[in-house]
């Protein structure tokens, strides 16, 4: 059957590793300011007209936006169902942390404007903030997790077995990877809110941008540096074969420190995605100062996509080393789907994704202009 | 195995789908049922369809919510509670999941805004497509889940691949084009807009025993008792295809929920009522048709159907190919070039799920004597009386929403809905009917399926993450204490909007901007 596939499993298999950067940066790049926003949201606005304003910039799109994290973990269920079982088994009290943030936001967004009371709606913008905080942060904890390695180990059988705890997951370095991920998203999502509303909310939201995107720039070179100097990196002592069976039992690694940054030795271009980070943070910086909403908004992106960008090259060709069983870690040769799925999910994606762009695209085009009083009273659906 | 671990995970998936379900078909029901009220505005151009759309829009919006929000649990759980499974067949079962999100959630979650917030944003017609897309949507959401559903209960086009320690696709057409899947397809879909019907019917039913928004209800009830008539008659004579194909791929569990212990000289009977006792294999009291069964199920007077004893029986071979295909599995782990091995693998596999039925006696399973056999065999019988009584339960309201359909259509055509109270009261009562007839479908389909997460391929026990006992007992009681405060929030809510009712205005041309939705002191409000 596997001969109907016209590419080579290497390639097919490079291409998801790429697509699921792709998913994953969509992911950040889109739902990461409606996280952003929901964190901002009691300190931007502090009346009710004001808080209602921020909610309904996010209002009419949130929901798009969340299906690219469903997209996210479909995709890696289906390109890499190795990596979907191992991490979010290991990481099974953080994925609950994430997914009480995940159940109360939706909620929140519906039903605050249900009732008028102010002590009903102060609650739910706690839970907003709530639940834009947490998983902000603990998503970035958990990237922080894997350059360190997370405790797993397999049997025979390719059953896991995880030594650890939700508490271990909280390392300093990786505390500052989550810190990296929260300043980036409030930086984003502040640099909406400079687009999308005017008076006192943009005020506040430039001056929260600009420490935010400051704060992502200082954190992501400490970052940078613990990585070098601070922990160990993963690499492959033996020769795997990039058209080989999924099976991560095949082959040898070891850890040595600072060998996260070797890739961009080998591929100096690799340097791309750190310097698109630190220069979409520093023009966000510089167009929050100078007011200019949508170049702060596209660079502020662009640091997201730099940034991820980093963790991911510099994992390459890992997806998910294990700090206890080297050996075990998951790299995008050994961990993927088979070369009929990986193909099959391909074309599905080379269809769907251009036009879920274009309608996306269509949603805000409909949407665009500010969200005042005004517009907001025109619609008894606005929450 | 944790075997403890293994109930508080399989507890866990069935409290979080169980609930997840109470939302999606109130989804599925209601979005056809407000893109028809919407088209009804768009040709006619009257407000009063508009204002309908309008208000079962809001109702819909506060069930979205809650459907959103369990729905992430229910993609995440597999790889957090289930992560042997989602290794063992995630090369399959994982496409359908990124293909609901590709080509339907997408849909669904980026128009449901501009249905929302894109009314004076758009032409009529513009949001109209709109409106018909969210339904689309949300209906082919369910077709992808149920075609990963219906591989769970037949799974087709897919081989164990040694070297990767997993099954891998090989036909995906056939997983596509699954039958069981197809007809799990429309009959959920069906339930679905059943339930969507009910709701409209019992809301505008209180309406008119209130004696309130008369007009709106009527015509809500004329479009909901149409709609319903055709979703229950399809619900059931497509549930009884989906009957037929049970019996095809899956004879335990047709056997259990039919309590028939021993194959019957076909055609079979059917019992009405039955005291199943598992622990003596036959029933302590039953009221049995002749022939009925036989007929349904296999739709011919000659093909026998085998009973539950019958089937463990025919395990015991199973089990022992099952074993011989481990050890063969084994060898070749040891020396992956064994040819020997490998063709004794290529013949056996297939059974291999049904020498893993051993692990959870011994771990050692080659060496797996009768007794082990004979009760991994028995292990394969489902819950008897719970497959039995929720099977009739189904059924029964299944029968009844047609019936039910039926009275308020020929009451509706002939203009007559709502003469008499008593019917009222009926419709109102009959309100959380569909949510009874669907969650005991499911508990049907997916307790009926055990002890297999894959039937035939992979036993549930064996499918599970190796959490510890306090991942479960916290996130068990995370669950339940999210859930049931979310629910109480969520039927207030509901409550009161259906109190607060429709609008009786328009609230996109007469109404200045901001007037009648930004609250104001009461002194200022307009005198209406």
């Amino acid at each position: 059957m596997h001969d109907i596939v016209p590419i080579d499993y290497e390639t097919l298999r490079l291409i998801w590793w790429l697509l699921l950067g792709v998913l994953l940066i969509g992911f950040a790049v889109m739902d990461g300011f409606d996280l952003g926003i929901g964190a901002l949201l009691p300190f931007v606005a502090k009346t009710d007209e004001e808080r209602r304003i921020v909610i309904n910039v996010v209002g009419p799109v949130w929901e798009g936006n969340q299906v690219w994290l469903i997209l996210g973990g479909g995709a890696i269920f289906a390109a890499f169902p190795l990596l979907y079982a191992v991490s979010f088994s290991g990481l099974y009290l953080a994925m609950m942390v994430i997914l009480i943030a995940l159940i109360v936001r939706p909620v929140g967004f519906k039903y605050r404007s249900k009732i008028g009371d102010p002590g009903w709606r102060s609650k739910w913008d706690m839970v907003l903030c709530f639940a834009g905080v947490v998983p902000s942060l603990i998503l970035g904890v958990a990237v922080g997790n894997v350059l360190l390695g997370l405790p797993f180990e397999f049997d025979d059988t390719l059953r896991t077995f995880y030594r650890g705890n939700f508490f271990q997951l909280l390392t300093p370095f990786a505390l500052v990877a989550g810190l990296v991920s929260l300043s980036m998203l409030i930086m984003h999502g502040a640099a909406l809110l400079t687009w999308k509303t005017s008076g006192p909310i943009a005020d506040r939201a430039r001056t929260y941008g600009r420490w935010a995107a400051l704060a992502a720039i200082v954190l992501f070179a400490l970052a940078g540096v613990w990585v070098a100097y601070g922990i160990g990196g993963h690499v492959l002592t033996s020769v795997i074969d990039p058209n080989g069976p999924s099976n991560p039992l095949g082959k040898t690694a070891t850890v040595t420190t600072g060998a996260w940054l070797s890739n961009y030795k080998t591929y100096p271009w690799m340097m791309a995605a750190p310097i698109l980070g630190f220069a979409g943070a520093v023009l966000a910086l510089v167009g929050f100062t100078v007011r200019k909403p949508a170049l702060t908004f596209i660079t502020s992106g662009v640091a997201i996509f730099g940034i991820i960008s980093t963790a991911g090259v510099s994992l390459f060709p890992f997806l998910l080393p294990s700090s206890i069983s080297p050996n075990a870690g998951l790299t995008l040769w050994d961990a993927s789907s088979s070369k009929l799925t990986l193909w099959v999910m391909l074309l599905s994606t080379a269809f769907f994704l251009p036009i879920i762009l274009l309608y996306t695209a269509f949603v805000y085009r409909v949407m665009r202009g500010k969200v005042t009083s005004d517009s907001m009273g025109k619609n008894p659906n606005a929450y | 195995m944790d075997m403890d671990v293994v109930t508080l995970s399989r507890l866990q998936f069935a409290a979080t789908a169980m609930y997840h379900f109470l939302f999606v078909p109130l989804t599925l029901g209601l979005s056809f049922l407000m893109a028809i009220m919407e088209s009804v505005y768009v040709m006619t151009g009257r407000e009063i369809w508009r204002r309908m759309t309008l208000f079962w829009g809001t109702c819909f919006g506060i069930n979205f919510a809650m459907g959103v929000a369990t729905g992430v649990v229910m993609e995440f759980q597999f790889g957090m509670n289930w992560s042997y499974y989602s290794h063992y067949v995630g090369d399959i079962f994982g496409a359908p999941l990124a293909l609901e999100g590709l080509m339907a959630f997408f849909l669904e979650a980026s128009f449901i805004g501009l249905f929302f917030f894109g009314w004076d944003r758009m032409s009529k017609v513009g949001h109209l497509v709109v409106t018909w897309l969210v339904a689309f949507g949300a209906n082919f959401s369910a077709l992808w889940i149920l075609i990963a559903n219906g591989w769970m209960q037949h799974p087709v086009g897919a081989v164990f691949n040694p070297d990767t320690m997993r099954m891998e696709v090989t036909d995906f057409m056939a997983v596509i084009f699954n039958p069981v899947a197809q007809a799990k397809f429309v009959h959920t879909v069906s339930a679905g807009y059943v339930t969507g019907a009910m709701f409209v019917m019992a809301v505008s039913s209180w309406y008119l025993l209130r004696g309130r928004h008369q007009e709106f209800a009527k015509r809500s009830m004329a479009v909901a008792a149409s709609f319903g008539l055709a979703a229950a008659l399809s619900v059931v004579v497509l549930g009884d295809e989906s009957g037929y194909v049970t019996t095809e791929n899956q004879k335990m569990k047709i056997a259990g929920m039919e309590a028939m212990w021993h194959t019957e000289p076909a055609p079979a009977a059917i019992n009405v009522i039955a005291f199943p006792n598992m622990e003596k294999q036959e029933n302590s009291f039953a009221i049995s048709i002749p022939y009925l069964l036989g007929i349904i199920g296999t739709r011919s007077l000659t093909t026998e159907l085998p009973g539950i004893v019958n089937l463990v029986d025919s395990a015991h071979g199973k089990i022992r190919d099952g074993i011989t295909a481990y050890s063969a599995l084994q060898k070749i782990r040891a020396n992956p070039a064994d040819a020997e091995a490998r063709a004794v693998f290529d013949e056996k596999w297939p059974n291999l799920g049904y020498g893993l039925l051993v692990k959870q006696i011994r771990t050692d399973i080659e060496n797996a004597t009768p007794e082990d056999i004979a009760k991994a065999a028995n292990s394969t019988i489902p819950n008897v009386p719970v497959l039995f009584w929720s099977f009739r339960v189904m059924v029964g309201l299944g029968l009844y929403f047609i019936a039910f359909f039926a009275a308020a259509f020929w009451l509706a055509s002939r203009h007559q809905l709502g003469e008499k109270r008593w019917t009222l009261w009926v419709a109102l009562f009959s309100l959380p009917l569909p949510w009874v007839a669907i969650e005991s479908g499911w508990l049907l389909a997916e307790y009926g399926r055990q002890p297999w997460a894959i039937e035939g391929v992979l036993p549930t026990f064996y499918a599970a993450s190796g959490l510890t006992l306090w991942d479960l007992v916290i996130s068990l009681a995370i669950f339940l204490i999210l859930y049931s405060v979310l629910a109480v929030i969520e039927v207030f809510l509901m409550l009161k909007a259906i109190k607060k009712g429709p609008l009786d205005h328009n609230p996109f041309e007469t109404a200045p901007a901001g007037a009648d939705v930004l609250p104001k002191p009461a002194t200022a409000a307009p005198k209406l």
